[in-house]
């Protein structure tokens, strides 16, 4: 068994406001090998991009790491300096954020912003590193890169610039890229090309990739596996398949009701009553108790771990075998 | 970008044909030329040689034309009071003024981009907030009150530097420069600083301000999330993405610094256009007040025309917009 490239254990990521400290990420686990895409899906604010922030190490104050420990390939990044953070990030690490239009500084060549991400990080002379960043924008898909090199980000489209934006997290070869919403900005005909992109770079680089959308469409076509998150923790986590088809969580059951079906009968579709709760008033036991059909006492007084089940792990006290047992 | 600079200078020329009329009109509203001119023994029929002589006979529009040709040659007519060509008084005037306005600018520039661009990365920190303390007072204490302030303590109390005047000179044909000689130097001191606070407030927290928008931008995050050094990230990124608004104010006010060399140069009694200029106004030196009109008009229009095509250099964005024009 190799060493995970991304191992995250307990995971905590705490705000502090005027009054209190706000717990944003409360216990998060998991682990990314080498080569594989683990898809990381929720509702806006259940802590899908945090969690990225926090394993690249730009979560800015008042925010803070506050527990757990993260490591690539065994090295544990969550208390590095931030002059040793700073070498990680781009040359470990790439990360690819959702709004391309807003990704690259405006005023630069996108050329200059790849031979500088290069050169930060590799020992290339200006030469090299030009002939590195046309190769990067072939990789990526931009025709004529010998031309577009010289080009500025207004003088390419969405897509385009996403693709500039991709470039750059891989100039230095990563063994992470963590991509944060990538095709959400971006029209439904160029997000499957940059979807196939990511799937592309990451099967032939073996790049482990943390793809954090709300998009389970996305999921389904790119991930191994996929974490669906709920109020700052896992809910279920496991192979893409199985979690789309047989969901154990009552949060995920009800996430994978929610979808649309072209092929499917003729359905109502699942929609779960309330909202997710604000981080300052999560509710005791399990967040999702108050909006759970199958909520019973012990899921308002007691915190539930996840429990493996098959290649599948769920955080719900309907699947430990205890209760059932004490139940019946 | 031609038809962009062409267009611009075309508009340039309008206002200068505007502030012309203008200055013209002067003469006419001011009271009586020949007045100001002769004494009071002067025969009514002397009086009319001298209206002839000068053409004020002549039609309005004849008049304007003249004053125009002759204002584009630089001739601004003879001062009343100095009985001097104006174009001579105001080229021997003008070095002092702007050499006093430059220095002040690039004061107010350097140390106003340095401390803007402090108080934005360390915005919690004591320098920060005491910048931020002074540049109130800056802002709202007037200038011959920063200047005379001054004067009583560096000149009368310490008596380090001199209150008034431009020290020794030295005369390149008939440019003079106080830039070369350490009395010249220690008199642009105070009239630099007390000229250039007013700007060097302003642009600091304009840069502050900027600085502090543009590092929430994702461009930076994810310049962060490159690993580029923090250096790089400040002086490359930010600062470059500051500095459109920082050129325009800073251009704008330029002009302004002239104009406004007015109350400084009279505090410190300092020889340049402004003194000239108050001194006209007090004896109606029509002449010089119209030509310093000009001057100072031609320097604001000028500065605008290149404080536009400075943006263009800065920003690629509005190259691209301004050679497809909408």
């Amino acid at each position: 068994m190799t060493e995970p490239v991304l191992s995250v254990r307990n995971l905590q990521v705490e705000f502090k406001t005027r009054r209190h400290a706000l717990r944003a990420i409360d216990g998060v686990s998991f682990d990314i090998t080498k080569g594989e895409v683990l898809g990381v899906v929720g509702e806006s604010g259940a802590g899908k991009s945090v969690t990225g922030s926090a394993v690249i190490g730009l979560i800015d104050p008042p925010g803070r790491i506050a527990g757990g420990e993260i490591r690539l390939s065994g090295l544990r990044i969550d208390n590095l300096p931030p002059e040793e953070m700073r070498k990680i990030r781009g040359k470990r690490i790439g990360m690819i954020f959702q709004d391309p239009l807003t990704s690259l500084n405006p005023l630069y060549r996108i050329g200059d912003q790849i031979v500088e991400t290069i050169r930060t990080h590799l020992s290339l002379s200006e030469q090299a590193a030009r002939k590195r960043a046309i190769d990067l924008l072939a990789e990526v898909g931009i025709p004529a890169p010998e031309k577009r090199i010289d080009g500025y980000p207004h003088e390419f489209s969405g897509g385009m610039r996403q693709r500039v934006v991709i470039a750059l997290a891989i100039c230095a070869e990563p063994e992470l890229i963590i991509a944060d919403e990538p095709t959400t900005a971006l029209d439904v005909s160029v997000q499957a090309q940059i979807i196939a992109l990511i799937r592309r770079l990451g099967r032939d680089h073996g790049t482990a990739v943390m793809l954090v959308t709300h998009d389970m469409g996305v999921i389904a076509e790119t991930c191994d596996r996929v974490a669906v998150m709920y109020s700052g923790r896992i809910a279920e986590i496991g192979p893409v398949q199985d979690v789309i088809k047989s969901p154990l969580h009552p949060y995920a059951k009800g996430l994978m009701g929610a979808i649309p079906t072209l092929t499917g009968e003729d359905h109502r579709l699942v929609q779960i009553p309330g909202a997710m709760p604000r981080l300052s008033a999560i509710p005791p036991g399990c967040p999702f108790n108050p909006r759970c059909d199958a909520a019973f006492d012990r899921c308002r007084v007691e915190r539930p771990e996840p429990l493996a089940r098959g290649a599948q792990a769920v955080a719900c006290h309907l699947y430990d075998i205890k209760v059932t047992d004490n139940a019946a | 970008m031609l038809a962009f600079t062409l267009r611009r200078a075309i508009q340039a020329v309008a206002v200068m044909i505007a502030v012309g009329i203008i200055a013209f009109s002067m003469f006419r509203f001011a009271g009586d030329p020949v007045n100001q001119m002769v004494s009071i023994d002067t025969s009514a029929a002397q009086r009319a040689a001298i209206r002839e002589s000068l053409g004020l006979n002549d039609p309005v529009l004849v008049q304007f034309v003249r004053y125009f040709v002759n204002a584009l040659q630089f001739k601004f007519g003879i001062s009343y009071q100095f009985r001097l060509p104006v174009a001579d008084l105001l080229k021997e005037r003008m070095p002092a003024t702007l050499e006093l306005a430059t220095c002040a600018t690039i004061l107010a520039m350097v140390f106003g981009i340095l401390m803007g661009v402090y108080s934005a990365l360390r915005r919690d920190s004591f320098l920060a907030k005491a910048f931020q303390a002074i540049s109130l007072i800056g802002i709202s204490l007037p200038t011959f009150l920063i200047g005379i302030l001054l004067i009583y303590l560096f000149s009368v109390t310490l008596g380090w530097l001199p209150s008034f005047g431009r020290g020794e000179v030295v005369k390149f044909g008939w440019w003079s420069t106080g830039l070369l000689t350490i009395s010249g130097l220690k008199a642009l001191i105070m009239p630099s600083i007390t000229l250039g606070l007013f700007q060097m407030t302003l642009i600091m927290r304009l840069v502050r301000a900027e600085m502090l928008e543009v590092m929430r931008t994702d461009y930076i995050r994810f310049a962060r999330a490159r690993g580029l050094t923090t250096r790089a990230i400040h002086f490359g990124h930010a600062l470059k993405n500051t500095l459109v608004p920082v050129i325009t104010v800073t251009g704008l006010q330029f002009g302004s610094v002239i104009a406004f060399a007015i109350i400084t140069e009279t505090v410190f009694q300092w020889p340049g256009m402004g003194l000239l200029f108050v001194q006209a106004v007090q004896n109606v030196d029509v002449p010089i007040m119209a030509a310093y009109l000009l001057m100072v008009s031609l320097i604001f229009v000028t500065i605008n025309l290149v404080v536009d095509i400075l943006y263009t250099i800065v920003d690629p964005r509005l190259r691209a917009t301004i050679s497809r024009p909408a």
